[in-house]
C-alpha cells in the first residue's frame, strides 16, 4: 500500500522527517518498505500562462504560444496537440537542466524560442507525452512548478501484514502514528449531510451470518461526467490508484482515506430490492472485468430480481455498474464478514482492494461516516440531491473484552514493564479498558480484528513499549552433557565420508521428470504435483538417480572430462504405511545417498595411467563409505542399469542399496559418450557404524598358501567365499582372492582364481603339515561343492 | 718388520720407537677409515643424485570431493545450536495440511495461508485433504514437541518447497526451525539466543541485529529479525533474516502441553540466505543448477 505523506500528515501534525516516521512506523510492525519523493529535485520550470497561440510560419505542427512567466511574458515555440489560448503548463526556463537535457534559447525554424512547454514525460513525472501537462487553473504564472504540484512529497510503499487490516487506510496509519508518538489524531471532518428528498433503495439482508450491515443512500442527478479533480486524482495516483471516473474515484478515495470500501450502482439500471444472499447452484453473475463467474452457496452475492448482480465485497457487476451517463446513483457501505469472503478470491483467480480488505476484516463502526464523506464528494464534483441515508443493522461482531495479567506479560516478555507502561500503550491505542488486581480487562474497537486472547495484548505492548527496549538475555540452561550414540554417525559426517571418496556434494530439486522416474526406477506411478512450476518438475523422484545424471549431463555440456557427484536427500515412495510421530500415512521418505562417476578414474596424471572409472572402483568407494559394515553384493537387476554389471547391496542381510554402471540404453537416451557408474545406499545403513569388537591379535606366526583353481566361468568368486563359513578349518584366519585369469589357455569354460589363505594358531606355531592339510581341506571342499580343480 | 728390529734397541731407545711405530699406525688407521668414509660418502650421494625426484609433481592417485556450500552452514548451525544443548531433528517433506498448516494456528482461508503458495500432490490425508510439500520447517516443531517433555529445546533444518520461481525465489530451499519451550522462555531469551547465534556464526561482533514486530499465526508476539553490517559489500543495508517469536498459546496445546505452564520461542531462518551472506554469494539458482565450477569452490 502507498501512502502520500502529506495525505497522512493531514491527519497528525507530527514533527519528525520521513526517515524518522518511515522507521518508527516499521519498528512497530508496520514495514515501511521504501519512501521516496514523488519527483526528483528540479528547478527552474515555472506555471506558465498561454496568452495566445499562433501558427508556426515555416510549420504545420507548430506553435508559437505567448507564454505569461509571472515575470516576464516569453515567446515559446511548442508542438503539443492539446496547447491552447487560457491553459496553463510547466514551462522549463532556458538554463534549466531536466534529466541529462539542458535547455536553451533557440532558433527553431526561423522562430525564437526562449524555454520549452512540458508534457508529464519530459518531467520525469509519467510516460504520457501525448500533450502538455495541464496544471490547474488557479496555479499562478511565474509560480516553481515542482512545489506546486507537492513533487517533493514523499510516497511510503508499506508490506502490511495480515493482522493489520485496520492499517490500510491513511487514517489507520495515522491513528498508529498517533499511538506510537503520542500525537492527537485530527479525524476527518464527517458531517452528516442532509437528505434532500425521500428517495431510498430498499436493501434486505437474507444472509446474516455474510452480511452483517448495509448502509445506502440514493443520491438523484448527479452529474457523472464530472471531472475529478486535480488534487483527488493526484492523491489517488501516489497512492497507486489510477483514476477511472469521478464516482469511482470518489469511492476509492474513501477507502484509501478511512479504510471503507463503498460500491457505488445505478439506481436506474437496479431490478427491484437488494438483496445480500449466499449465491445458489446454476447462477451466474457478469463482473466489472469482464469475467462471468459461477457462484454457489459457498460465495456470498449481491442480488436484485434479476439475479446476483455482484460478488460482496469483491467486485461489483457489469449490468447495474455506473457509468458517466448515470444520472441516479445507489451508493452501498456495507460489512461483510471476513470469513465470508475469505478464500473465494483464490477460487476465482483475481482480488480486488475491497476482498483485500474485507477478507482481513473492515471496521463496522464506520459504514455511515463512509457514506456521508463520499456524498459530500460527490456533491462538490457532481453535483446531486441525496436522499436519506438507510442504514440497516442485522449482526455486528462481537468484541468481548479480553483480559492481561501484568505478570504474565512480563513474564513472556522477559523484562518487568510497569503496569503504568502499559497503560499508557493502552490509553494511546486509544483502547476502552479497566483495570482490576493487576489485569488489565480491554474491550476491542471495532477497527481491530486481531485482539482475542491475552497474547493479542501483551504483543501490543511489547510493540508500542519497542523490541528495542526489550534486552537480549543471554542463555542459561542447565549445563547437561549430550552426545550422540557412537555407533551413530550423522549425515554430516556420512557426506565427509563421500566426499573423501572424490565426490562432489550437489543439491537437487526433490520433483523431477516424470520420464527420469519411468525410466530409472521403473516408476510409472510416482506422487506427482497437483500444480508443479513445470512439467518437468512434475512428480516426487522415488531414487535419485535421474538427478545425478541430470548433474553429469550438465557438466559434460560444460566440458568437464571427469564428473563425480553425490547427493544426499528424501524420495518419496507410495507405500501402505500409517501415520506415525515422524511419518505421514500412506508415504515412505526415507533419506538416501547417492552418487556418479564419469569419466576417467584418476584426475588426469602423469603417475598414473589413463583409463575409465569402472564397476570395481566405484564398488570400491561403497565399502569405503559404509566401512566398517561388511556389505554383500548380489548379481541382481534395476531398470536403471545395466544387467551384467549391475549389484544389489545387502548389509546384515537387507537390503541396503544399488550399485552399477547405467544401462547402455539409457547412456544413449541421455546422450552420454561414455558409461556412468552409479551408487544408491539407504541413508539409514550408511548411518550405522557398529562398535569394533577387537580381539586380542596371536603372538605366533602366520602361515600362508595360495590356491589357484580352475573353475567353471558362471561361479561367482562369492560364492567359494561363502561356502566357507560353515566348513573351513578352525586355524585359517582370512582367505582372499589375489588373482583371476581368464584366457586362452585355460579349457573353454573355465577360469582361474587364486586364493591366500592366512592360517594362524591363538596358542602355538603351526607346523607345515597342519597348514598343508588345511589347505588340502579347503581344495576338497571347493572341489565337492563346485568341481573346482587345482589348476597345474 | 720395524717391531721385530725392536728387540736391538736398548730400553730406552725402545720405547720411544715403540710410541713412534705405534703413532705412525694410528695416522695410516685413521687416513684409511677417512677414505673408506669419503668413498661410502661419495657413493650415497651418486646414489642420492640418481634417485632425485621433481617433488614439484602433482601428488599421485585420487583426488578429494566436497561439500555443498548449504550443507557447510547446514552442519554449522548444528554445531553452533548444538554448543548450548539444542537436539537436531528432521522429519517427513510430503506433510499433512494439518502439521503444516492447522496445528500452526493457520486455519483455511486465512489470509495469512497466502503469504505461502503451496505445492500440493495427488495424495490425500486421513480427512480427505490433499497432502503438500511442507512450506517450511515449522512442521517439525509440532512433530518433535508431541513426542518429547519439556524442556524442549531443538532445531529442525531441512528442505522446504514454495510455488515460486524467479531469480530470488527458488521452488526448493532449506531452512532451520528452533524451538525452546519450558516454563520460563520469554522473548529477552529469544533475542539473546539468537544474537549471539549470529554473532557466533559470521564470527563476526561488527553488525547491528534488529527485531522488528511482525505477524505469524503461530507465534505471538511476532518479530523479523534483520541484520546489518558495518562494514563488507551490504554495509548499511537491513537483511531481512528470519522470522521468529514466543509460539503462540494454540500451538502449545497443539504440541500437548498447558500453555499456562509452558512458554518458549520458535524460529525460523532461511539457509541459503545466510550461506548467500556467509561467502558473498549472490545468485541463488547456483546452488540448484549442479555446476561442479561453482560447487568445488567449496570443497
Amino acid at each position: 500500500m502507498n501512502v502520500p505523506e502529506n495525505w497522512l500528515r493531514d491527519f497528525v501534525a507530527i514533527k519528525i522527517t520521513t526517515e524518522k516516521l518511515a522507521h518508527l512506523l516499521t519498528m512497530s510492525g508496520l514495514e515501511v518498505e521504501s519512501f521516496a519523493p514523488v519527483s526528483p529535485l528540479f528547478s527552474g520550470v515555472v506555471v506558465g500562462e498561454i496568452l495566445a497561440v499562433e501558427r508556426h510560419p515555416n510549420a504545420d505542427k507548430l506553435t508559437v504560444c505567448t507564454v505569461n512567466a509571472g515575470k516576464e511574458k516569453l515567446k515559446v515555440v511548442c508542438g503539443a496537440p492539446n496547447v491552447r489560448a487560457g491553459m496553463k503548463a510547466p514551462l522549463a526556463l532556458a538554463g534549466t537542466r531536466l534529466g541529462k537535457i539542458e535547455i536553451k534559447a533557440a532558433f527553431l525554424r526561423g522562430v525564437d524560442s526562449q524555454g520549452m512547454l512540458c508534457s508529464a514525460k519530459e518531467l520525469g513525472l509519467s510516460d504520457d507525452h501525448s500533450g502538455l501537462l495541464e496544471l490547474a487553473a488557479e496555479a499562478k504564472p511565474g509560480d516553481d512548478v515542482y512545489k506546486v504540484l507537492e513533487l517533493g512529497e514523499h510516497v511510503l510503499t508499506f508490506k502490511l501484514t495480515p493482522n493489520r487490516a485496520d492499517c490500510l487506510s491513511v487514517l489507520g496509519i495515522a491513528r498508529e502514528v498517533a499511538a506510537l508518538t503520542g500525537t492527537e489524531l485530527k479525524k476527518p471532518d464527517i458531517r452528516k449531510i442532509p437528505a434532500k428528498n425521500d428517495s431510498a433503495h430498499a436493501v434486505e439482508i437474507s444472509d446474516a451470518d455474510g452480511c452483517g450491515r448495509f448502509a445506502g443512500r440514493v443520491i438523484r442527478n448527479v452529474n457523472a461526467a464530472a471531472p475529478t479533480p486535480a488534487w483527488m486524482r493526484r492523491r489517488l495516483e501516489r497512492a497507486g490508484q489510477r483514476s477511472i471516473s469521478a464516482l469511482v474515484d470518489v469511492t476509492n478515495y474513501v477507502m484509501l482515506e478511512l479504510g471503507r470500501p463503498l460500491h457505488v450502482y445505478d439506481q436506474d439500471k437496479l431490478r427491484g430490492a437488494i438483496d445480500v444472499r449466499w449465491g445458489r447452484k446454476g447462477e451466474k453473475v457478469l463482473l466489472l472485468n469482464g469475467e462471468e463467474v459461477d457462484v454457489d452457496a459457498g460465495v456470498l452475492c449481491i442480488t436484485d430480481d434479476s439475479g446476483p448482480i455482484g460478488l460482496a465485497g469483491i467486485m461489483g457487476g457489469e449490468t447495474t455498474k455506473a457509468e458517466s451517463t448515470t444520472r441516479n446513483l445507489f451508493l452501498e457501505s456495507a460489512f461483510f464478514f471476513p470469513e465470508a469472503i475469505a478464500g473465494r478470491t483464490r477460487r476465482y483467480n483475481f482480488a480486488s482492494d475491497a476482498s483485500h480488505r474485507f477478507e482481513r476484516g473492515v471496521d463496522f463502526g464506520n459504514n455511515v461516516d463512509g457514506i456521508e464523506r463520499a456524498t459530500q464528494l460527490i456533491l462538490e464534483i457532481c453535483g446531486g440531491e441525496p436522499g436519506p441515508t438507510v442504514d440497516l443493522v442485522k449482526r455486528l461482531p462481537e468484541r468481548k473484552p479480553v483480559s492481561m495479567r501484568v505478570a504474565r506479560a512480563q513474564k513472556v516478555i522477559g523484562m518487568p514493564i510497569p503496569e503504568t507502561e502499559m497503560k499508557s500503550v493502552f490509553h494511546r491505542l486509544g483502547f476502552d479498558f479497566r483495570i482490576e488486581n493487576r489485569i488489565f480487562v480491554v474491550t476491542p474497537p471495532s477497527h481491530r480484528f486481531d485482539l482475542e486472547i491475552e497474547e493479542d495484548l501483551i504483543e501490543e505492548v511489547a510493540r508500542v513499549h519497542g523490541f528495542d527496549n526489550i534486552p537480549a538475555h543471554p542463555p542459561r540452561a542447565p549445563a547437561k552433557m549430550h552426545a550422540a550414540p557412537e555407533a551413530q554417525r550423522s549425515l554430516h559426517t556420512v557426506r565427509e565420508r563421500v566426499a573423501a571418496c572424490d565426490y562432489q556434494e550437489t543439491i537437487n530439486f526433490a520433483f523431477v521428470e516424470p520420464a527420469w522416474e519411468a525410466d530409472l526406477a521403473g516408476e510409472a506411478n510416482p506422487v506427482r504435483l497437483l500444480n508443479p512450476i513445470a512439467s518437468q518438475a512434475s512428480v516426487m523422484r522415488t531414487t535419485l538417480l535421474g538427478s545425478l545424471i541430470a548433474n553429469v549431463r550438465t557438466n559434460h555440456a560444460r566440458k568437464l572430462g571427469r564428473i563425480r557427484v553425490f547427493e544426499i536427500g528424501r524420495v518419496y515412495l507410495r507405500a501402505a504405511a500409517a501415520a506415525g510421530p515422524l511419518s505421514v500415512a500412506g508415504l515412505q521418505q526415507p533419506v538416501r545417498v547417492a552418487g556418479a562417476a564419469f569419466g576417467p578414474a584418476l584426475d588426469e596424471q602423469w603417475g598414473s595411467a589413463g583409463r575409465a572409472v569402472d564397476f570395481f572402483d566405484m564398488k570400491a568407494d561403497v565399502e569405503a563409505i559404509c566401512a566398517p559394515r561388511r556389505l554383500r553384493f548380489e548379481a541382481a537387476a534395476h531398470p536403471a542399469l545395466h544387467p551384467g554389471r549391475s549389484a544389489r547391496v545387502l548389509s546384515e542381510g537387507s537390503q541396503a542399496g544399488w550399485l552399477g554402471e547405467l544401462h547402455p540404453r539409457w547412456q544413449q537416451k541421455y546422450e552420454l559418450p561414455q558409461p556412468v557408474l552409479l551408487f544408491e545406499l539407504e541413508a539409514g545403513c550408511v548411518t550405522q557404524a557398529p562398535l569394533p569388537q577387537p580381539t586380542q591379535p596371536s603372538r605366533f606366526p602366520p602361515v600362508v598358501r595360495d590356491i589357484a583353481l580352475l573353475v567353471d566361468a558362471g561361479l561367482l568368486a562369492q560364492a567359494f567365499l561363502d561356502a566357507l563359513q560353515a566348513e573351513k578349518p578352525a586355524i585359517v584366519q582370512d582367505v582372499g582372492i589375489f588373482d583371476l585369469y581368464q584366457g586362452q589357455s585355460l579349457p573353454p569354460g573355465k577360469k582361474s582364481l587364486a586364493f591366500r589363505v592366512v592360517m594362524q594358531d591363538t596358542e602355538r606355531t603351526l607346523t607345515d603339515t597342519e597348514a598343508d592339510s588345511a589347505r588340502d581341506a579347503l581344495v576338497e571342499l571347493w572341489g565337492r561343492r563346485f568341481g573346482a580343480k587345482l589348476r597345474a | 718388520m720395524l717391531l721385530k728390529s725392536l728387540g736391538t734397541l736398548s730400553a730406552e731407545e725402545r720405547k720411544s720407537a715403540g710410541q713412534a711405530i705405534n703413532a705412525a699406525k694410528q695416522d695410516v688407521e685413521s687416513a684409511l677409515d677417512l677414505r673408506r668414509a669419503d668413498l661410502a660418502l661419495a657413493r650415497m650421494e651418486a646414489r642420492l643424485a640418481e634417485e632425485a625426484l621433481d617433488v614439484t609433481l602433482p601428488g599421485r592417485g585420487r583426488g578429494r570431493g566436497g561439500l555443498h556450500p548449504i550443507s557447510r552452514t547446514w552442519r554449522r548451525i548444528e554445531e553452533i545450536f548444538g554448543s548450548i544443548g539444542f537436539e537436531v531433528a528432521d522429519g517427513p517433506e510430503i506433510e499433512t495440511d494439518w502439521h503444516n498448516f492447522t496445528a500452526l494456528n493457520n486455519p483455511e482461508n486465512h489470509p495469512a495461508r497466502s503469504m505461502q503458495d503451496t505445492f500440493y500432490v495427488d495424495l490425500d490425508d486421513e480427512h480427505g485433504k490433499p497432502l503438500l510439500l511442507r512450506t517450511h520447517t515449522s512442521p517439525m516443531q509440532v512433530r518433535y514437541a508431541r513426542m518429547h517433555k519439556p524442556p524442549i529445546k531443538v532445531i529442525a533444518p531441512g528442505r522446504t518447497y514454495r510455488v515460486d520461481s524467479d531469480a530470488t525465489h527458488s521452488p526448493m530451499f532449506h531452512q532451520v526451525e528452533g524451538l525452546w519451550i519450558d516454563e520460563d522462555i520469554s522473548f529477552a531469551d529469544l533475542k539473546g539466543v539468537y544474537v549471539d547465534f549470529l554473532r557466533r556464526f559470521f564470527e563476526s561482533d561488527d553488525m547491528q541485529v534488529r527485531f522488528r514486530p511482525s505477524y505469524f499465526p503461530f507465534t505471538e508476539p511476532s518479530a523479523e529479525i534483520d541484520l546489518q553490517f558495518a562494514s563488507g559489500p551490504l554495509k548499511d543495508r537491513w537483511l531481512e533474516l528470519s522470522g521468529a517469536g514466543q509460539v503462540h498459546p494454540q500451538v502449545v496445546r497443539n504440541f500437548g502441553l498447558d500453555p499456562e505452564r509452558y512458554i518458549g520461542f520458535a524460529f525460523g531462518s532461511g539457509l541459503e540466505r545466510l550461506t548467500m551472506l556467509r561467502y558473498g554469494i549472490d545468485d541463488l539458482r547456483l546452488f540448484f543448477d549442479g555446476d561442479l565450477r561453482f560447487l568445488r569452490q567449496f570443497s
